[in-house]
């Protein structure tokens, strides 16, 4: 038995399977986060008194681990490009840099939680940290899956390569959107929670 | 080129993998739809049925509040019924758990998981899901939700015990059993996701040749539109659910206010937080959550009137449309469950126009198939009766909630036992009366024999009297204001004491619906082995794909990729021989 449109997209709906289905993810991750989202303006606007960001988060931090998971996004389309362009050795090298890009991203971060929590700060402090906390907290498990599945990509799972080198593109095709997706939470992330 | 290469490929592949299958890959582990949706079946009427179990033994507490538990009353524990007299706390873990289990481990498993994966690829044509193996993975991930909120019985403090809203702060300062039901519902939510995706790319990829969005069934249309509802309501509540988390175990404030004292110790938090916030979080989802409910079961009623009429549906596009229109509105009525929680007037007002609004798209819903029986010669088959009887209990539900949906009303009604009449209306002898429908209708179909018709009008008649005998007194007792959730049935209560005797009526008819079900079970099971065996693969003459495949379906459905030609109900067309016009019979040739 075979499903159809796995690889090929549908006439009709110009789309294969999985395209559709990580779009579909997609909103509902817009839902997940635009929930977060309301909840730190209902409560903002609740609140009493309110930090700014500014005067707690480290910024110049942020502002590289911006820089880092934007370079991962173009190294992430540029893996993607050298499929489509038939160069696998290259394919390799740009989705490794994604992934070590990944990894940077999550030490920069760690090494801001750990500023916090050596100075005894915790989510526990105020709703401002609670909400800060929340936030790239599930950012950052996102960016862990997100480097799961595209260090599969790297290894074992570019194998596929041999097999069906068009399903593999499609593959980094729909990881690629998805870790775009991680990439733009960021870009609300950092100016709602640091510069406001 | 590439069909034809795929198509060959398809026929030695279902051949190859049918004997190389192991045992475990096929019923347990399975990635055939069909296994999937049987085996979400199983499990969900099991959940259906501990859930009402539950409320049988709350049912005993309310008729005769503070008096052992016969038989069984022993077997709950010192800790929860000591002396097999039911402690308050037990009583509402009962009523938390029996919330939560049929909401989301019992109907929306069975409407859409159960009939949703095994109907909807037959009647698109398509050999199985779009994505296989994420639909074993939603099976079992909904599999462990569902273990890990049984087994919170078990933790000290027992089960969840703040209502199956969880409204905080209550549940926030509440027991272990909290935490267990905030991760058993991130697994429920996970598996909903997953399978939401799962079915929107199905219907939308794999829809046969010819098989236009006009032409698809109307329980695929109802399946499509809770599929978005499950896909983007849900989250929200996943969020709500991961802060209230944070509240209950990193320390946090989302859901406590500042100065919160609890049992005279005033709670040493960071305060600032909003009990609110978690009510408009939640009803985002469990509002839409209603029509997750009904929708599919509108389905199955539509699937089961056409093909027992012998007519088509009266009005399809009608439905379809407001089909569409009623997903779209349920993400804006969610606050008229919130008037008393001061929100305002204005935004009362809205929520309330919207909640009016949303009632015509429902209404055009039951009246089109109201409409449809009109000149019919109606097979009075089981299924037929159970999908009859939705319409007026439906009906009833339905037109109940109008006063709870006007805020001025609803400040008299809000938190009665009219709330849980109305609700109950609507889910029990509406969603699930259709859920039975549709276990009757398509059962043929799984095992090749069918269900018997004396027991199911036994089952039938028996649950009618029943169901109506246990809400329709819910009524009366919440209009003259008795509170929900009183442990004991508002005996304390001066102005509940002339509505107080029809607590043991409704607990009567309570355990007479359980006597009922055993018709059902029987049936169920007897049936598998003993029932009359259909004599082809379209034993009720049916026009959609679904009927089109051999029986039971192997795994890949069809013998033939089928071609539709025509709308799903062409019944009784002029000048065709048969009463009935498949989807997928080519037009015959002009003589």
């Amino acid at each position: 038995m075979q499903i159809p449109y796995t690889v090929h997209p549908r006439p009709d709906t110009g789309l294969f399977n999985a395209k559709l289905g990580v779009w579909l993810f997609l909103a509902s991750e817009v839902m997940l986060f635009g929930a977060l989202f309301s909840s730190y303006v209902l409560l903002r606007e609740g609140a009493l008194t309110w930090p700014h960001g500014y005067e707690i988060l480290n910024i110049p931090l942020a502002t590289l681990n911006t820089v880092v998971l934007i370079s991962s996004s173009i190294t992430m389309v540029m893996a993607w490009a050298s499929l489509k362009l038939n160069d696998f050795a290259k394919y390799k090298r740009y989705i490794g840099s994604t992934v070590l890009l990944g990894f940077g991203f999550l030490i920069i971060k760690s090494f801001e939680y750990g500023a916090k929590f050596s100075h005894g700060i915790g989510p526990g402090d105020s709703t401002f940290l609670a909400i800060y906390f929340t936030l790239t907290g599930l950012h950052g498990l996102h960016v862990i899956g997100g480097m799961i599945v595209n260090g599969y990509l790297w290894g074992p799972g570019s194998k596929m390569w041999q097999s069906d080198p068009e399903r593999l593109t499609n593959r980094i095709e729909v990881a690629g959107l998805y870790w775009h997706f991680v990439d733009l939470v960021w870009i609300f992330l950092f100016p709602v929670l640091y510069l406001l | 080129m590439a069909h034809v290469a795929t198509a060959g490929h398809a026929v030695h592949d279902a051949a190859h993998h049918e004997e190389e299958l192991t045992f475990i890959r096929k019923y347990v582990f399975s990635q055939d739809h069909k296994v999937i949706g049987i085996q979400y079946l199983i499990t969900s009427l099991l959940f259906l049925f501990f859930g009402f179990s539950l409320m049988m033994l709350m049912r005993w507490q309310l008729a005769y509040p503070g008096q052992p538990i016969p038989f069984i009353g022993g077997l709950l524990g010192e800790a929860n019924a000591p002396g097999g007299i039911m402690l308050p706390e037990f009583y509402n873990q009962l009523g938390a758990m029996h919330g939560t289990i049929m909401v989301f481990l019992g109907i929306v498993p069975l409407a859409v998981g159960a009939f949703g994966n095994y109907v909807v690829p037959l009647q698109i044509g398509a050999p199985d899901m779009a994505f296989p193996k994420l639909n074993m993975m939603s099976y079992w991930v909904y599999f462990v939700g569902g273990v890990t909120m049984l087994a919170s019985f078990f933790l000290p403090g027992g089960a969840a015990n703040s209502g199956w809203t969880s409204y905080a702060p209550l549940s926030v300062v509440a027991t272990t059993g909290q935490t267990a039901w905030l991760f058993a519902m991130v697994f429920l939510i996970t598996s909903s996701l997953l399978g939401s995706v799962n079915f929107i790319v199905t219907m939308v990829q794999l829809r046969a040749k010819g098989l236009t969005f006009t032409r698809l069934p109307f329980f695929v249309w109802a399946q499509l539109v809770t599929a978005f509802l499950l896909l983007l309501a849900f989250p929200p509540l996943e969020a709500a659910g991961v802060m209230q988390l944070m509240d209950r175990l990193a320390g946090t404030s989302f859901f406590l206010p500042s100065g919160l004292v609890v049992a005279g110790q005033a709670l040493d938090v960071s305060g600032g937080g909003s009990p609110i916030l978690w009510q408009h979080l939640f009803w985002f989802l469990a509002h839409p959550e209603v029509y997750v409910l009904i929708l599919p079961a509108m389905g199955i009623v539509g699937e089961v009137i056409a093909n027992n009429t012998r007519k088509p549906l009266w009005g399809y596009k009608s439905l379809v449309y407001a089909s569409i229109f009623l997903g779209f509105m349920s993400f804006i009525v969610w606050a008229h469950h919130m008037f008393l929680t001061g929100m305002g007037t204005v935004i009362s007002t809205f929520f309330q126009t919207t909640t009016m609004i949303i009632s015509i798209p429902s209404v055009i819903i039951l009246t089109a198939f109201f409409i449809s029986l009109w000149g019919a010669s109606i097979r009075f088959n089981t299924q037929m009766l159970f999908a009859l009887a939705f319409l007026p209990m439906f009906g009833i539900g339905g037109l109940t909630g109008l006063p709870l949906g006007l805020a001025p009303t609803d400040t008299h009604l809000h938190d009665t036992y009219y709330v849980i009449g109305h609700f109950h209306y609507v889910v029990a002898p509406g969603t699930i009366f259709a859920l039975f429908a549709g276990v009757y209708h398509w059962y043929p179909k799984v095992t090749g024999r069918r269900m018997s018709d004396t027991l199911g009008k036994v089952h039938f008649w028996g649950s009618l009297v029943c169901m109506n005998g246990i809400f329709m007194p819910m009524f009366i007792q919440g209009l003259a204001g008795v509170s929900r959730r009183l442990y004991d049935g508002g005996q304390q209560y001066a102005h509940a004491q002339g509505v107080l005797q029809w607590n043991e009526f409704m607990s009567v008819a309570a355990w007479s619906l359980a006597v009922f079900q055993l018709p059902f079970m029987i049936n169920f099971f007897l049936s598998i082995w003993k029932g009359r065996k259909v004599e082809n693969d379209n034993p009720w003459e049916a026009t959609t794909l679904d009927w089109a495949t051999p029986t039971p379906p192997p795994h890949g459905n069809f013998a033939r990729v089928p071609e539709v030609y025509r709308g799903p109900y062409e019944y009784s067309v002029p000048g065709h021989p048969t009463d009935f016009f498949p989807q997928n019979e080519p037009e015959p040739a002009k003589g």
